[in-house]
């Protein structure tokens, strides 16, 4: 049976479409809004941001986050900016060219309509953060700076030092802590959620397990929102915070919600590169940094092989000997090119053997040409935190000697599917920010999560979810006694039980770090389609090995931090598994997913429009079983599709 | 290969709010120098786990020195005796060969234990809740660039948003005052003008709580500031004091 997906997007010319959807939308009075209950999972960017204007709307809203506080959620570790289309440089950019770049960098895989409507709600973003108080970079007469970013010929990034994510969500974090205080929202801190109920096929409600209890609990209400975030931890080593997961996400999955393009991985060019087996995750260092920074590696092999062994120091390379690998091959965009290119730019040349340092997986990032440009005082006030972390974990410092950087799996584009009103295919089922699919196609620009996260969170999200509940207002408080509650906190309980059972010799982590390292060989970023039948097969024995020698020690009740982790490493096998498929079904290159047999004899990664050019979105049909794929259909009817140019 | 060193982890156990502390010593040996304070405890909980006993308990998440999750006394000091870096950022080639590594949840009255290193610090969310906030609703902003804010006074702001809410003032302080992290948010907001309008009310607000919340009172000792992982500058409580004693003298 074939479902056709109804993405709801609005008649009219794109730049009338928010607008006319805005005038025509049904809206709840305010005594309606009082009696209707909105579950928001997630205290990040898009959670918090969320939750709080719901509460400013009158909703009564329940807000869970997995951590001790809010504050916590891992936008708080976005570091380089947040893009809007003020034109505040008058250098050209305008709602329009936001919504081109975010279309083109995403390799012409997001829907428009959706993209368009980011572009135009990007400003408000700004305004509504400066009137909370967030503390910008400022010009010297007092009007805001600008930055630019990868993938954009324009400066429309919006900067608080290299701390904007901690900026932002602390913004969010204090209107959320307003609408606390007024007791619009109830906050949940150390609540993991287990699972979605479903009541007569609408979401309903969830099950939460209290982590400091280690007691599941039921929480109803009239409609369920998640923003729990993406699923890179799926890979073990990202620069996501230890306990990002995609566990929400993979329970919606579960329940009905589908699964949009899971395959498209963001894999972000400057992180810090592997150095030990134990370790825990990877640093990135700021995108911003490329606007000084220029990459290179060494133009003779023999260089790189003495770099490799150690007789060579950066420094030791005349510049004739360097290869600027990304001005040479991308020379309008240069050391700005979107992330996507960088990172294959990067691998490229390590594979061929030109890396830098002792596992020849790394490349330089050299501010020696800013600071001979512009002065090492320059260089210290635009990046000086950044300088300063790298040092402190590498021990080197990088005013004297280049960067050493390698990708890393960063950001995940694929998420949930929703519609234009961000509503899942569950009826009364909200996905917000990074969870969802819907605006980054098969890459994300630099500085577009933050705004996403906002957009959804505080101009979208509060409109669209009326049009849902206008026709709930009817509906009375829902009891936990249902049989719907029932049913689904014993199947979790039951699940938690099994994993307690196993009793076997093998630890979380160490099942983790194996999947992980399969994930990074063979869905990371190259991928094969010989690479993926085989990675989901070894999948599949991970799979079998989690769930008969999994050891997790302690009790059910109580704190027991090593069941928490099991419980998301056996979501994270599911999502691995549905990653795989993706991408061995998608027969191109686009964005963050790149196919080997699909590419041109330069390298650069080849589309195929006439066969591709759809959202894939994955339906659970059951454990262990292949999931079915639906398409939606992604129509360009405002954008010309053209293959990715950042040569000239 | 980078060198690597062998100590003795002294860890503090707790099973949960209601039972008895008490301190285990651990055996770790050839833990590299560019292993992270945490990660070692990684190491040493995967050992645990293998020995199929229960894995120390501590708060971490980000990992990268700036969501504030992570906490621990080292050697007595929050955050480690390394100065400007949270626990994460704390790396062992900071550490001596064959030495004895104390490690100990924030101890104080305004952060229970919940179990082994990891602390309850609700307090400082309901300290926020408080007034920590300018009101202005969604929707309700006008142009980023209407309000002009002179650099200087900016940056400043952004030195005191830069506290990361982690406690390492109040774990510092022998009094157990919240004040430097009070201060930050009180300051941040009073140095802008959109913050400005209801400053008074705020920080008699965000004040009252604290002290509602059983931190103890500032005696200027300055640990605070000293031992603060983001090196929030104790010129901020100089600021709420104005603050707040401007706001009582209005009443």
């Amino acid at each position: 049976m074939s479902t056709i997906l109804d993405s709801k997007i609005p008649e009219g010319p794109l730049a009338e479409k928010w607008t006319n959807y805005k005038a025509h939308q049904k809206l709840v009075n305010p005594a309606n809004k009082r009696r209707l209950d909105i579950i928001v999972v997630g205290t990040g960017l898009a959670g918090a941001s969320a939750a709080a204007s719901l509460g400013e709307m009158g909703f009564k809203v329940l807000n869970f986050c997995i951590q001790d506080s809010p504050r916590r959620a891992h936008s708080i570790a976005a570091q380089g900016g947040i893009n809007a289309a003020k034109n505040y440089q008058n250098d050209g950019d305008s709602v329009y060219r936001l919504f081109y770049d975010t279309i083109k960098g995403g390799d012409y895989r997001a829907r428009e309509a959706n993209v368009y409507r980011l572009a135009e709600v990007s400003n408000s973003i700004i305004d509504q953060c400066v009137a909370q108080g967030v503390p910008f970079a400022r010009e010297y007469g007092g009007t805001l700076d600008n930055r630019s970013f990868g993938g954009a010929q324009v400066s429309r990034t919006f900067y608080a030092k290299g701390q904007t994510g901690q900026q932002l969500l602390l913004g969010a974090y204090s209107a959320l802590s307003r609408q606390v205080n007024k007791g619009t929202v109830e906050l949940y801190t150390r609540y993991e959620m287990m699972d979605l109920v479903i009541v007569d096929g609408r979401a309903r409600g969830i099950i939460a397990r209290n982590l400091v209890t280690g007691k599941l609990e039921r929480f109803a209400a009239h409609a369920v929102v998640i923003g729990t975030g993406g699923y890179g931890n799926t890979y073990f080593l990202s620069t996501n915070a230890m306990s990002c997961n995609g566990s929400a996400a993979v329970q919606c999955y579960r329940r009905g919600a589908y699964f949009a393009n899971p395959c498209y991985v963001q894999i972000h060019p400057t992180c810090i590169p592997v150095h030990g087996t134990f370790q825990s995750k990877l640093t990135l260092m700021s995108e911003s940094l490329r606007n000084d920074g220029r990459i290179w590696v060494p133009k003779k092999l023999e260089d790189a092989k003495a770099l490799q062994a150690g007789t060579k120091k950066a420094n030791d390379i005349p510049d004739e000997d360097r290869d600027f690998y990304l001005e040479r091959r991308y020379p309008a965009f240069g050391n700005l090119v979107p992330r996507d290119v960088a990172s294959r730019a990067a691998k490229e040349r390590c594979d061929k053997g030109y890396g830098v340092n002792s596992t020849g997986l790394a490349v330089f990032l050299d501010f020696k040409y800013a600071i001979a440009r512009l002065g090492e005082d320059v260089v210290r006030q635009r990046y000086g935190n950044l300088f300063q972390m790298y040092e402190e974990i590498t021990d080197e410092n990088p005013y004297k000697t280049p960067m050493m950087i390698y990708p890393a799996i960063h950001y995940t584009m694929g998420g949930i599917w929703v519609d234009y009103e961000l509503q899942t295919t569950i009826k009364g089922l909200f996905a917000i920010g990074e969870c969802n699919f819907s605006d980054h196609g098969a890459n994300r620009l630099g500085a577009s999560a933050l705004m996403q996260g906002l957009a959804d969170g505080y101009f979208v999200l509060p409109y669209t979810i009326q049009n849902y509940l206008s026709d709930q207002i009817t509906v009375p408080r829902f009891s936990k006694d249902l049989p719907e509650f029932a049913e689904a906190e014993k199947n979790v309980q039951a699940r938690i039980d099994k994993l307690m059972s196993i009793q076997g010799d093998e630890s979380v982590d160490s099942i983790h770090k194996r999947l992980g390292l399969i994930m990074w060989e063979f869905v990371g970023m190259g991928r094969t389609k010989e690479g993926l039948q085989t990675a989901l097969e070894k999948i599949k024995a991970i799979r079998k090995e989690f769930w008969s020698k999994v050891y997790i020690p302690g009790d059910k009740v109580g704190m027991n931090t090593e069941l928490e982790k099991a419980l998301r490493v056996a979501d994270f096998i599911d999502m691995g598994e549905l990653m795989a498929y993706d991408a061995l079904h998608r027969e191109e290159s686009c964005g963050g997913h790149f196919r080997e047999e699909h590419q041109t004899e330069e390298g650069e990664a080849k589309r195929d429009d006439a066969n591709f050019s759809y959202v894939a979105c994955w339906k659970y049909t059951g454990e262990g079983n292949t999931p079915e794929m639906i398409k939606e259909d992604l129509n360009y009817q405002f954008v010309k599709v053209q293959t990715r140019n950042y040569k000239a | 290969m980078e060198k690597t060193i062998n100590f003795t982890l002294r860890v503090w156990r707790q099973k949960d709010a209601h039972s008895k502390g008490y301190f285990e010593d651990h055996k770790m040996e050839g833990i590299t120098g560019d292993t992270s304070f945490l990660e070692m405890l990684d190491i040493l909980n995967e050992r645990l786990v293998r020995e199929h006993k229960e894995p120390i308990v501590f708060d971490h998440d980000c990992r990268e020195g700036i969501c504030g999750m992570c906490s621990l006394y080292v050697n007595g000091h929050p955050h480690g005796p390394e100065g400007g870096c949270t626990t994460c950022q704390l790396f062992m080639r900071k550490f001596e060969n064959g030495s004895v590594i104390t490690v100990e949840p924030w101890r104080s009255a305004g952060f229970p234990v919940i179990k082994d290193l990891m602390v309850d610090r609700t307090a400082y969310d309901k300290i926020m809740q408080a007034g920590g906030y300018v009101s202005v609703n969604t929707g309700a902003a006008q142009d980023a660039n209407a309000i002009l804010i002179p650099k200087k006074v900016a940056d400043e702001a952004m030195d005191a948003a830069s506290c990361i809410g982690c406690g390492a003032c109040v774990a510092a302080c022998k009094n157990g005052s919240a004040m430097l992290f009070v201060s930050a948010k009180v300051s941040q907001l009073a140095l802008l003008p959109q913050g400005k309008v209801e400053a008074a009310r705020r920080a008699k607000a965000m004040v009252a709580k604290m002290e509602e919340l059983g931190f103890g009172n500032c005696t200027n000792t300055g640990a605070c500031a000293a031992e603060c992982p983001k090196c929030v500058s104790l010129s901020n409580i100089a600021r709420l004091n104005r603050e707040f004693i401007k706001a009582k003298l209005k009443d």
